[in-house]
């Protein structure tokens, strides 16, 4: 059996491994070994655990079992899962972290003894309070993270569901939050403790059915975030370092990228959070819907204008991924190369459904990431480039975010993609991209819009080319 | 008097709050993705709790309700732990540089 000093010096060493695992990330060279720090730092903390109790007997078996099932299940889904369903994946696994804090947080209610946080109905008070807030945001991740994971899944409608009265709705609910964890804290009740589960169930479900499809990236961020304050609130409850230093890592990640993709999209957090956006402009933009010319092509033409050029500039989105396009899309650059064309990748801080969405599926198509450029690394390229080949994405290379003040995407980032000499576009129709807006791109004289499935049109560009 | 021991382990959230806001912003953002699944997967090191859960009924109360709730938050824990270590490694091996000769 260890003893308590030895094994919380185990779980620092745990902690301070984290650390490294995510300071690894800072280069693609140095993530891999960053990665290995931090099954390091589990398997420390795991094993740390058994040690300290000291219990070998059947309940190690059962523990072993539960342990075996849930790790060959994990295994299994990481071999089997592909790149363009990531985003499902990361919220499909922010439900499991908050589900898993919310069971801990029952076992230690039931239970306080094992844990050292005194009998049941006389739990220590800072515990209780602990304890309460772990298990309320674990639910509110877990709820949250099943309807993010539903929508971008395509089982629930990626549209904003609204109702009225729903924000003075949420706010009663978060304050009876509130209240319910003061009033059981002073009375030890378990039936308020079943209430505030399920209440924070409720909130997580009705806190992200408003938003809609494309602002994903903040949700996943946020729910990131809400899993680690989660663990730290367990951490707590359970006076463990590693759980503590993890939650807090976990909880200021999230809250970054949050913001990275709120900026991206130049909105406030709770504009973000309110949500409902692009459902009143969809009925404007419908109206002043006059015939604009438009200039279309197909692939012949498009596969003309590249071979005459000598560097493109490749702008991929959202669409790509639904097209699982980015093998052809490869290809095509592959061709592209060897006729001694220039060719690099521009991404939006929020192209895609969670961040980096992009960046993983052009790394799974084999493209170096060195050829892979950020929005201000590439933004004053495009004015020296010959063509831009905007794939799947739309609102990100609208111009009239820096044009119209009027737009509800103005001042939004975005990549100038309408500075090339040439802009190729491919996109299924002319409809609207999520904000609901036309894209003014579309009617620019130097833009040839190719109407087909990015992956077929990719396909028939290389077979031109 | 004496400090709470609370205050320690408060001492040490707030610094790996910290430590986390400049490690964060040091991730380079085509590594996002990657760095979500891995935070996800070091979250679940709250399967710490699951086991102290799970293990702590005698041999005729092993199936007792607390116990449960931990055995299955064990299986949660590691369903993530597992694969979320897994599929970053997975996502970090197609990250390559350009070959130079060609």
């Amino acid at each position: 059996m260890l003893s308590a000093n030895l094994s919380a010096i185990f779980y620092l060493i745990s902690g301070v491994l984290f650390i490294l695992a995510l300071r690894g990330l800072s280069s693609p060279e140095t993530s891999r070994q960053g990665n290995f720090f931090g099954i390091l730092g589990m398997a420390i903390a795991v094993t740390v655990t058994f040690l300290s109790i000291g219990n070998f007997s059947t309940g190690f078996v059962v523990v072993l079992i539960f342990l075996l099932i849930g790790g060959l299940i994990g295994a299994f889904i990481a071999y089997k899962i592909p790149m363009t369903a990531m985003p499902e994946l990361v919220a499909g696994f922010h439900s499991l972290v908050g589900l898993a804090a919310v069971f801990v947080a029952i076992a230690a209610f039931l239970n306080p003894e094992a844990f050292n946080l005194g009998s049941p109905g006389n739990i220590k008070l800072g515990s209780l309070i602990e304890m309460s807030i772990g298990a309320a945001v674990g639910a509110i991740t877990f709820s949250g993270s099943i309807i993010a994971f539903l929508k971008l899944q395509g089982i629930m409608s990626g549209s904003p569901i609204t109702f009225k009265g729903q924000h003075p709705l949420n706010a009663l609910i978060l304050i009876s939050i509130i209240i319910i964890t003061y009033l059981l804290c002073s009375t030890q009740s378990s039936n308020l403790f079943w209430i505030l589960l399920a209440i924070s169930f409720l909130i997580g479900f009705l806190l992200i059915i408003p938003i809609g499809g494309a602002d994903m990236p903040v949700v996943i961020s946020m729910l990131n975030s809400y899993s680690g304050w989660a663990a730290a609130g367990i951490g707590f409850t359970l006076e463990n370092t590693a759980l503590i230093i993890t939650g807090a890592l976990v909880g200021s990640s999230g809250a970054i990228l949050s913001y990275i993709m709120c900026k991206g999209m130049n909105r406030s957090f709770f504009n973000v959070i309110l949500g409902g956006f692009g459902a009143t402009e969809q009925s404007a933009s419908a109206k002043n819907k006059e015939q604009k010319p438009v200039k279309s092509g197909n692939a012949d033409d498009a596969a003309f204008l590249m071979k005459n050029a000598s560097s493109v500039i490749i702008v991929p989105g959202y669409g790509m991924a639904v097209a699982q396009a980015q093998h052809a899309l490869r290809e095509m650059v592959d061709t592209l190369k060897k006729n001694d064309i220039k060719v690099s990748y521009a991404i939006h801080p929020v192209a895609g459904r969670m961040p980096g969405h992009m960046n993983v599926l052009l790394a799974e198509a084999n493209v170096p990431y060195d050829e892979v450029f950020e929005l201000e690394e590439i933004n004053n390229d495009f004015a020296n480039a010959d063509v831009a080949f905007v794939i799947g994405a739309n609102d990100v290379t609208n111009p009239v975010a820096k044009t119209d003040p009027q737009s509800p995407i103005y001042g939004m980032p975005v990549l100038d993609v309408e500075k090339c000499k040439s802009v190729l576009f491919v996109k299924r129709s002319l409809s609207p991209g999520y904000a609901g807006i036309d894209n003014d791109l579309f009617y620019k004289e130097n833009t040839l819009m190719l109407f087909a499935d990015a992956k077929k049109m990719t396909e028939d560009i290389t077979k031109n080319l | 008097m004496e400090i709470d021991p609370f205050i320690f382990r408060l001492s040490i959230f707030i610094l790996s709050i910290f430590i986390g806001y400049y490690v964060v912003w040091s991730v380079t953002p085509s590594l996002h993705t990657p760095l979500m699944s891995v935070t996800n997967a070091i979250s679940s090191v709250i399967i710490v709790g699951a086991i102290i859960a799970g293990l702590a009924g005698k041999s005729e109360t092993i199936f007792n309700t607390s116990s449960i709730f931990g055995f299955l938050a064990i299986s949660l824990a590691a369903i993530n732990i597992f694969g979320g270590f897994l599929v970053t490694q997975r996502m970090l091996a197609m990250y390559k540089k350009k070959k130079k000769s060609k």
